[in-house]
């Protein structure tokens, strides 16, 4: 069996000196969907920029397809792994074609310009965004859902095997919440991609996701198929509120009190 | 847009094509232009023949230098300003907006305050703006240092305030200068903060570092195009953020230095000439940066001569022209900018 996209051994992560997640070990496979789900604070986006590269972690270990994080070369660990930054701020104009085709950079050589061929996977991501049609806007005149799409493109443009979201649908109006995410789930399903997102919303982490990583005020993490994790107990020890889980339309739905 | 996408280059060989027949065009002109009017058969022959008139004599002894001077300081700010731009993901930002003509002006009016020459002035500017990269760069380390990029917490903003106040420092002790300095001096203190080519024969050093500034940034180009949509976003497409960015540092903040120390603090040229390129020919580094080193040097050399033939036989400090210029031509690039909603 080849080894998983991601793995943690022993990680734990901490913010000035806190520490927001402890001793956490897990493995994310191909073709498995993880949502991250835990309160303000709890350290979700603070795991992702660990698993991106952006920052150290306190202790453990993370292995991105069987290497050690730290071993990987910066671009090509760019075609192995992609990131959803939570937030965006365009300074400069540009189009969302260009925007778009950032996405490509790790596969071009230094002095090679985008082509046809980068032109094509930028429009099919696009497409797959629902924003085909808006290749030559301005990324300045967009609201912050379009905005946020043209990121996805851009995310599954770069098409690395693990795709890291921080809150991908967090702008999104619920049509394209549910598109999007399904689109995540059919990547996972008939590519094989690894997929892990954070998110807020209960109902689309249970609908979507296989697995689940649950942080907790106390720096514990509760991990294994969506329907175990999302309790109603690990759901009030997490987030100090109580939700109701009911089934529903063949459905599970979170109602909070 | 196929087709757009693959015509990038070939767009791009385009403009700088344009951007050099210019630049070449400018520079007939300034050296046709001044107290000798020349033809542009007399021009060439005095280019050919230079020693068999004194038309020749003044074209390459006197208009040809400070051309070239021109030219290449030109170039050397609008790619700093370029690079700063880049570098601090703001539109506003200039080659001096880390404080480093404030730095140059106090080594420069330091050695002009001694009552020293030309060339002590120049050294003086030199390690006024070394001493002022320095210290920017000591007091942003940890902004140019690894692991300090995540999420909203971006180094840029912390690096320009950093700059800012610098800035403001420099400012001080430049009244305190000014309000020292014995009145003979003040004329030539203010030339040299206006900016001024009078008398700045060193092209060579100012033209190699042009063309080094460029060979060193250019090839990081769409790593830069990367880089410009945030640190956390680039470190995921597998571009080297901190060696990158202290490299777009010291090589604007050199590029800069070496054409504060060539003719005085010019401003304008270096927040202008990106800033309408980017609006005419899209936010693509690999078009903009050598567009940017052409397009300032032909400007700086038409401001030159406008400069030194306007009012001939007295001669304006070109950082006037480039401000009579520059500022409307800002406000108008500022209104029509395109508006975040």
């Amino acid at each position: 069996m080849s080894a998983p996209l991601l793995e943690a051994q022993q990680l734990s992560l901490g913010v000035d000196g806190r520490t927001l997640v402890r001793e956490l070990s897990f493995r994310l496979g191909a073709g498995e969907v993880w949502c991250m789900l835990g309160p303000n604070g709890a350290g979700k986006s603070t795991f992702l920029h660990t698993a991106v590269g952006l920052r150290a972690a306190q202790g453990g270990a993370l292995r991105l397809a069987g290497r050690a994080l730290a071993d990987w070369p910066a671009a090509e660990a760019a075609r192995q792994r992609g990131f959803l930054p939570q937030t965006f701020h365009d300074a400069f104009s540009a189009s969302v074609l260009e925007s778009v085709m950032l996405g490509r950079h790790p596969y071009l050589s230094r002095w090679q310009w985008e082509g046809e061929n980068e032109c094509d996977i930028a429009m099919a991501a696009l497409r797959a965004v629902d924003l085909a049609g808006f290749e030559r806007r301005d990324v300045l005149t967009l609201s912050g859902g379009e905005r946020q799409r043209v990121a996805l493109a851009a995310l599954l443009a770069q098409d690395a095997p693990l795709l890291l979201l921080d809150e991908p649908v967090a702008h999104l109006d619920l049509h394209h919440q549910l598109l999007v995410l399904e689109h995540l789930v059919k990547l996972a399903r008939d590519r094989g991609k690894g997929v892990l997102f954070t998110v807020h919303d209960l109902n689309l982490a249970a609908r979507f996701a296989s697995h689940a990583l649950l942080l907790a005020p106390d720096a514990t993490v509760r991990q294994g198929p969506v329907g175990a994790v999302l309790t109603e107990t690990a759901l009030y020890a997490a987030f100090g509120h109580r939700v109701a889980r009911v089934e529903a339309a063949g459905r599970t739905l979170f109602i909070p009190e | 847009m196929r087709n757009e996408a693959r015509t990038g280059l070939r767009r791009a060989s385009l403009i700088w094509l344009v951007l050099a027949a210019a630049a070449l065009a400018a520079f007939a002109f300034a050296l046709a232009t001044g107290s000798t009017r020349l033809a542009p058969l007399e021009l060439l022959q005095a280019l050919v023949s230079p020693r068999d008139s004194i038309a020749g004599e003044i074209v390459t002894r006197l208009r040809l230098p400070r051309a070239l001077a021109a030219f290449a300081v030109g170039g050397l700010l609008a790619l700093a300003g370029a690079l700063m731009q880049v570098l601090l993901r703001n539109p506003l930002a200039d080659p001096y907006v880390l404080g480093l003509s404030g730095g140059a002006a106090v080594g420069a009016l330091g050695a002009m305050l001694a009552g020293l020459g030309a060339f002590a002035v120049n050294l003086g500017a030199g390690a006024g703006a070394l001493a002022a990269i320095m210290l920017v760069f000591a007091l942003a380390r940890r902004d140019f240092a690894r692991q300090q990029m995540f999420g909203a917490l971006d180094a840029s903003p912390r690096l320009l305030l950093t700059g800012v106040i610098m800035a403001a420092g420099w400012a001080a002790v430049i009244t305190l200068i000014l309000t020292l300095a014995p009145d003979a001096r003040l004329r030539g203190m203010l030339f040299w903060l206006m900016g001024d080519l009078n008398g700045a024969e060193s092209w060579t050093p100012a033209l190699l570092a042009l063309a080094l500034a460029l060979a060193l940034t250019w090839p990081a180009a769409r790593d830069l195009n990367v880089l410009l949509r945030g640190e956390a976003l680039a470190h995921a497409l597998g571009v080297p953020v901190a060696p990158l960015r202290r490299r777009v540092y010291v090589v604007a903040s050199l590029a800069t230095a070496l054409a504060v120390t060539t003719a005085g603090a010019i401003g304008f040229v270096g927040l202008v000439v990106p800033h309408a390129l980017r609006l005419a020919l899209g936010n693509d580094q690999r078009v903009l940066l050598p567009a940017s080193a052409l397009a300032g040097g032909t400007l700086l050399l038409l401001a030159d001569t406008a400069a030194r033939s306007l009012l001939a036989p007295q001669q304006l400090p070109v950082g006037v022209i480039t401000a009579i210029v520059g500022v409307p031509a800002f406000m108008f690039l500022l209104m029509r900018g395109p508006q975040k909603t």
